[in-house]
C-alpha cells in the first residue's frame, strides 16, 4: 500500500509514534514510485495450497467446541471499481474467547483454551463471498503504553488476483469502547476509512440459536496497471 | 454489499493494519513456504536479512517473495507445487532463506526489459502497511538499463543488490535496512 494510494487518509502512514514499534522499524525515506508500466507484481498468482474442510470454521479443529460467543463473520471481497474479486485467499488468526494467542510469545496470563488454535482459511467464491464461523476473541494487554489494551479484532489477510492488491488488516467489533485508546486502529488518519475496519453486527446472518452474525466486507486495489481499464 | 456505500462515492481501499508479532498462526503447515521454484539445476539458497533503525535483526517479520513462475513442465510432486511464491517469518537473526532460482532478464512485453529479479514484500509488528522492494543480484551484467533501477538515486541503488555468500555463485544474501544511511529504497507499486 503506497502514500500514492493513501486517499484523503484512509491509509496509515508508516511512521506514527503512538504506536511505538513504528520508531525504529518505519521506514523515513520516501519511496519511489514504479509506473504500472514497469510493474510486475500485477501478474495473476496461482499455486494456492489446499484448504482443508475445517479451516474456514475455527470452532470445528478439535475434539471439543471452544469456550467463547459463537459467531459467523461473512462478507464479500470486492475491487475499488466494485467488481468481486473470486478465487482470493482470505487467512485470518485471532485471540481466544480470553484474549490469548496460541504463541510463544504471548505472556498474557489468560488461559489459553486446549479446543481452538484461532487460524483459519477459505478461498472466495465467484461473487467474492467468504464466510468464516469462529469464536468472538477478548481484548488483551500490551506493552505500547501504560495500561493499553487491544480492542478485540480478528486479523485478515488477502490475496486478491495479483500481488498489487495484497492487503494485510485487522476486523474490529462494532461498539468497542476501546476504539479511543488503540494507536494500531488510531494510525488511520480518517474517521470514515476507520470505520470500514468495523465489522457490522447483522441480524440476517445470525443463525437462530446458534451464532451471531458479522458482515465485513472488504475493498482491495483496483486494477490500475491495465490500461484499458482507466480508473474513475 | 453496495458496491458504493457512501454516496455514490468510488470504493476506496480498505485500510491496511499492521500484521502484528502473531502471524506465525496463520503460517502452518503449507502457509509457509520456503521451496519457490522446483528446478533441478541452477538452484540457490537466497537469504532475506532484516534490520531495524538501530541494527538489531528483526525476528518477527513475515517475508514474501515472488518471482516468475517455473515452466510448466518442472513439477516437484510435492503436496503445494512451487509457483515462484515464497512466504517465510524470520528467526532471531532476522533472517530467513529460500530455496528458489536465480531468475534471468525478461521482457517488460513493452519493448524493454527488466534485469533478473525477485519482488519482496515484507509485513512486521511495527509496519503499518506492507513494504514492496525488489532485489537484484550482484555483478548482474543487465542491471545497467533496467528500467526500474533507473528510477533510484545511483547512491541507492546498491541497497537493492544481494550479494554472494563465502563468494558462492548458489548462495545469496540479500540485506534490507529499514531505516539508516544504507535505508533500503521502498517502491511505492
Amino acid at each position: 500500500m503506497s502514500d500514492r494510494r493513501n486517499l484523503a487518509g484512509s491509509q496509515p502512514s508508516l511512521q506514527y509514534s503512538p504506536y511505538r514499534s513504528t520508531e525504529h522499524r518505519a521506514p523515513s525515506r520516501p519511496m519511489i514510485r514504479i509506473p504500472g508500466t514497469l510493474s510486475d507484481l500485477c501478474a495473476p498468482v496461482y499455486g494456492w495450497w489446499p484448504i482443508g474442510e475445517a479451516d474456514c470454521d475455527l470452532t470445528r479443529q478439535h475434539d471439543d467446541e471452544p469456550h467463547g460467543q459463537r459467531i459467523v463473520v461473512d462478507g464479500r471481497i470486492v475491487d475499488e471499481d466494485g467488481r468481486p474479486v473470486a478465487g482470493a485467499l482470505v487467512e485470518v488468526w485471532q485471540a481466544n474467547a480470553a484474549g490469548r494467542y496460541r504463541h510463544a510469545n504471548d505472556a498474557h496470563p489468560a488461559p489459553l483454551d486446549p479446543n481452538f488454535t484461532g487460524a483459519g482459511r477459505t478461498v472466495t467464491d465467484a461473487d467474492g463471498h467468504y464466510r468464516f464461523t469462529t469464536i468472538k476473541p477478548g481484548a488483551y494487554p500490551w506493552k505500547n503504553h501504560e495500561n493499553a489494551w487491544r480492542p478485540a479484532h480478528i486479523h485478515f489477510s488477502i490475496f486478491g488476483s495479483n500481488f498489487q492488491t495484497r492487503l494485510v488488516t485487522q476486523m474490529y467489533f462494532p461498539g468497542d469502547p476501546l476504539f479511543p485508546y488503540d494507536p494500531i486502529l488510531q494510525s488511520v488518519p480518517d474517521e470514515r476509512a476507520r470505520r470500514r475496519l468495523i465489522a457490522r453486527f447483522d441480524l440476517a446472518l445470525t443463525s437462530p440459536e446458534w451464532a451471531l452474525g458479522y458482515a465485513f466486507d472488504i475493498v482491495v486495489r483496483g486494477p490500475d496497471a491495465t490500461p484499458f481499464e482507466q480508473r474513475r | 454489499m453496495t458496491p458504493y456505500p457512501e454516496g455514490g462515492a468510488p470504493l476506496v481501499a480498505t485500510p491496511s493494519q499492521t500484521v502484528g508479532p502473531f502471524f506465525h498462526l496463520a503460517l502452518g503447515p503449507g502457509a509457509a513456504i520456503s521451496a519457490v521454484h522446483a528446478a533441478a539445476s541452477g538452484r540457490i539458497a537466497l537469504t532475506v536479512r532484516i534490520t531495524d533503525g538501530q541494527g538489531a535483526p528483526v525476528p518477527d517479520a513475515m517475508v514474501e517473495i515472488w518471482q516468475a513462475p517455473p515452466p510448466a513442465g518442472d513439477r516437484s510432486g510435492a503436496e503445494v507445487e512451487p509457483c515462484g511464491f515464497g512466504r517465510l517469518p524470520t528467526g532471531q537473526s532476522g533472517e530467513c532463506t529460500f530455496d528458489t532460482v536465480r531468475p534471468g532478464r525478461a521482457t517488460d512485453g513493452r519493448g524493454g526489459w527488466h534485469a533478473g529479479h525477485i519482488n519482496v514484500c515484507l509485513f512486521a509488528r511495527g509496519l503499518l502497511r506492507q513494504l514492496h522492494t525488489r532485489l537484484y543480484f550482484a555483478g548482474d551484467p543487465a542491471l545497467g538499463g533496467d528500467a526500474v533501477l533507473d528510477l533510484v538515486p545511483a547512491d541507492r541503488r546498491s541497497t537493492l543488490l544481494a550479494t554472494p555468500e563465502s563468494g558462492r555463485t548458489d548462495r545469496w544474501l540479500f540485506h534490507l535496512r529499514l531505516q539508516g544511511p544504507d535505508e533500503t529504497v521502498f517502491f511505492d507499486v
